[in-house]
């Protein structure tokens, strides 16, 4: 279980990104987390790793109290949180099978990792991650010669590898084309159901936050304005979140479409669905 | 669409000045003039001695041809194995100096204290120029190499110290973030998202550092460094000025391997 008391972030220019956020996640649950651009959506799951320090209030993770944690004991707690970015953020000029086992980083001594002699149980776990996201053939390249679908899932992999309770998605499908957007977000999906993860997915697409989420909270200014199941989305609620805009149109073709089995393959051709 | 919108008056479009005032730019314009017209005028030319100098430069550069390698090929051959000995050394211990100056010199690696001092270790290293710095060195240890190692070796610290830190100050900062959120070290984190992004490119500075430093090693060995410089300075002496060509040629010569060598190990590491 994640909870968030009274969480509150002032950044130094005096911009209040969030201001007494309460939230508690169970185990296992998918959360997207929507709203206009500036809402402190990112701010929020940064203040739950500590990547952006909170100015007040309370992170724990399974009972164990993130804010207090000195330097040394925060990286052990961030190794139980993986994070997936926006822009991939894989490091460019290391092969994939060194970003993925680069999420082992806080596992393994600094010569290990230097040497890039990770424990046979790390690699292994590695080339079933990439299995399982259909990359294994993969493992040699560097990161900069994949697509984007393909980055992203070495970027879920690397999160993955560290074995993580909860999992921070920033923005995944922002890059990505329609078709890619909805294979990562059934993945990241499947994934957390298949280790009964819990997950927090910032999302700008509202058409995949509620295919893809079991609950939905909207931010705006900082707070939350909304926090109920996908169906709940009415157009009030959205003008509520976003401002007045015509929402009928992004409502109604929210009704989860069945796609063809083709669709379950990613672009090599490879089932990331079956395993 | 032009004869749509025929009934409309054109609207003016020029590129803004680059200064706004008026008064302020034709000051600027005319004062620069003037000052350029002024001081070329107070400039003293003596034409009767660069007319009489005319035929010694003459002399002086025949004197070069034909270069001779043949005569002095002993001391040459030493003096270039000395330099490029220097070169190496230099280049090695300043670079494996800077590395951790240039870290605690990165504003967004370091905190405050230790970027202003790196940061002051740097700028000190980079106001003098090698042959000052070589000067101080042979006044203190005596004249040989040694000297030419330590003002080479400083100089390489101030020029790759600032290029790694304003690297390191320009990489992305989301690919460092991730590494950093996995729970990774610092030393880790250095290893796995910083050194990747900006290694391409010091690697591409280290070959230039080794070019600068041999030309000045030529430098640094005229005031007592050692190395080529020395039996540069040496033939000059003795008015030997053909062997002084072939120095220099062969000076040149090795610059030029360095480029291409660089240029082909720059698209190597890309």
């Amino acid at each position: 279980m994640l909870r968030l008391q009274q969480l509150t972030k002032r950044y130094k220019t005096g911009d209040l990104a969030l201001s007494n956020i309460d939230l508690d996640i169970p185990n296992g649950q998918v959360l997207a987390l929507i709203g206009p651009s500036g809402a402190g959506k990112s701010t929020l799951i940064r203040c739950i790793n500590r990547l952006v320090e909170p100015t007040s209030g309370n992170v724990s993770l399974n009972d164990l109290e993130l804010t207090t944690l000195s330097t040394k004991n925060l990286r052990k707690a961030r190794r139980r949180i993986g994070m997936i970015f926006q822009e991939y953020a894989l490091v460019e000029r290391l092969s994939v099978m060194e970003n993925v086992l680069s999420g082992r980083l806080g596992y393994v001594g600094f010569m290990r990792s230097y040497f890039r002699k990770f424990p046979q149980t790390d690699i292994d776990e590695a080339f079933r991650l990439l299995e399982r996201v259909g990359l294994d053939h993969m493992a040699d390249k560097r990161a900069d010669a994949l697509s984007g679908g393909q980055r992203q899932r070495v970027g879920i992999c690397r999160a993955l590898i560290q074995n993580p309770e909860l999992i921070l998605v920033d923005e995944p499908t922002a890059s990505l084309d329609p078709k890619t957007s909805r294979q990562i977000m059934r993945l990241i999906g499947e994934l957390c159901k298949e280790r009964n993860l819990s997950a927090i997915i910032n999302i700008h697409d509202v058409l995949l936050a509620q295919m893809f989420s079991e609950r939905i909270v909207g931010l705006q200014l900082g707070e939350i304005v909304y926090d109920g199941p996908p169906d709940g989305l009415s157009p009030d609620v959205l003008t509520q979140i976003y401002g007045e805009e015509d929402w009928e149109a992004t409502i109604e073709t929210a009704d989860i479409d069945d796609e063809d089995e083709e669709d379950l393959l990613s672009e090599d051709g490879i089932a990331v669905t079956a395993s | 669409m032009n004869e749509n919108r025929s009934d409309q008056a054109s609207r003016i479009w020029k590129r803004p000045p680059l200064i706004e005032r008026k008064w302020l730019r034709w000051t600027l314009i005319l004062g620069g003039g003037f000052y350029l017209i002024v001081a070329l005028a107070t400039m003293e030319v003596n034409w009767g001695r660069v007319a009489a100098g005319m035929p010694r430069a003459e002399r002086f550069l025949l004197s070069f041809f034909p270069p001779d390698f043949a005569s002095r090929y002993e001391d040459i051959y030493i003096g270039i194995i000395e330099s490029l000995w220097m070169t190496i050394v230099s280049t090695v211990l300043g670079i494996l100096i800077s590395i951790p100056v240039g870290l605690g010199a990165a504003r967004n690696l370091a905190p405050k204290a230790i970027y202003l001092f790196c940061r002051g270790i740097l700028s000190v290293s980079r106001t003098f120029p090698e042959i000052i710095i070589a000067l101080f060195a042979v006044k203190i240890i005596g004249f040989g190499p040694l000297a030419g190692i330590i003002a080479l070796s400083l100089g390489t610290i101030g020029f790759y110290g600032k290029l790694l830190a304003e690297d390191i100050e320009d990489m992305d900062p989301v690919q460092a973030e991730a590494v950093k959120a996995t729970g990774a070290s610092w030393f880790q984190w250095i290893n796995y998202a910083v050194q990747p992004q900006v290694m391409p490119r010091m690697i591409g500075l280290g070959m230039y550092r080794l070019d600068i430093n041999f030309r000045e090693s030529a430098v640094v060995g005229i005031v007592g460094g050692g190395g080529i410089g020395a039996t540069l300075l040496t033939s000059f002496d003795r008015y030997e000025y053909d062997s002084a060509a072939a120095i220099l040629l062969v000076i040149i010569l090795i610059v030029m391997l360095v480029e291409y060598s660089s240029g082909f190990t720059r698209k190597w590491v890309q």
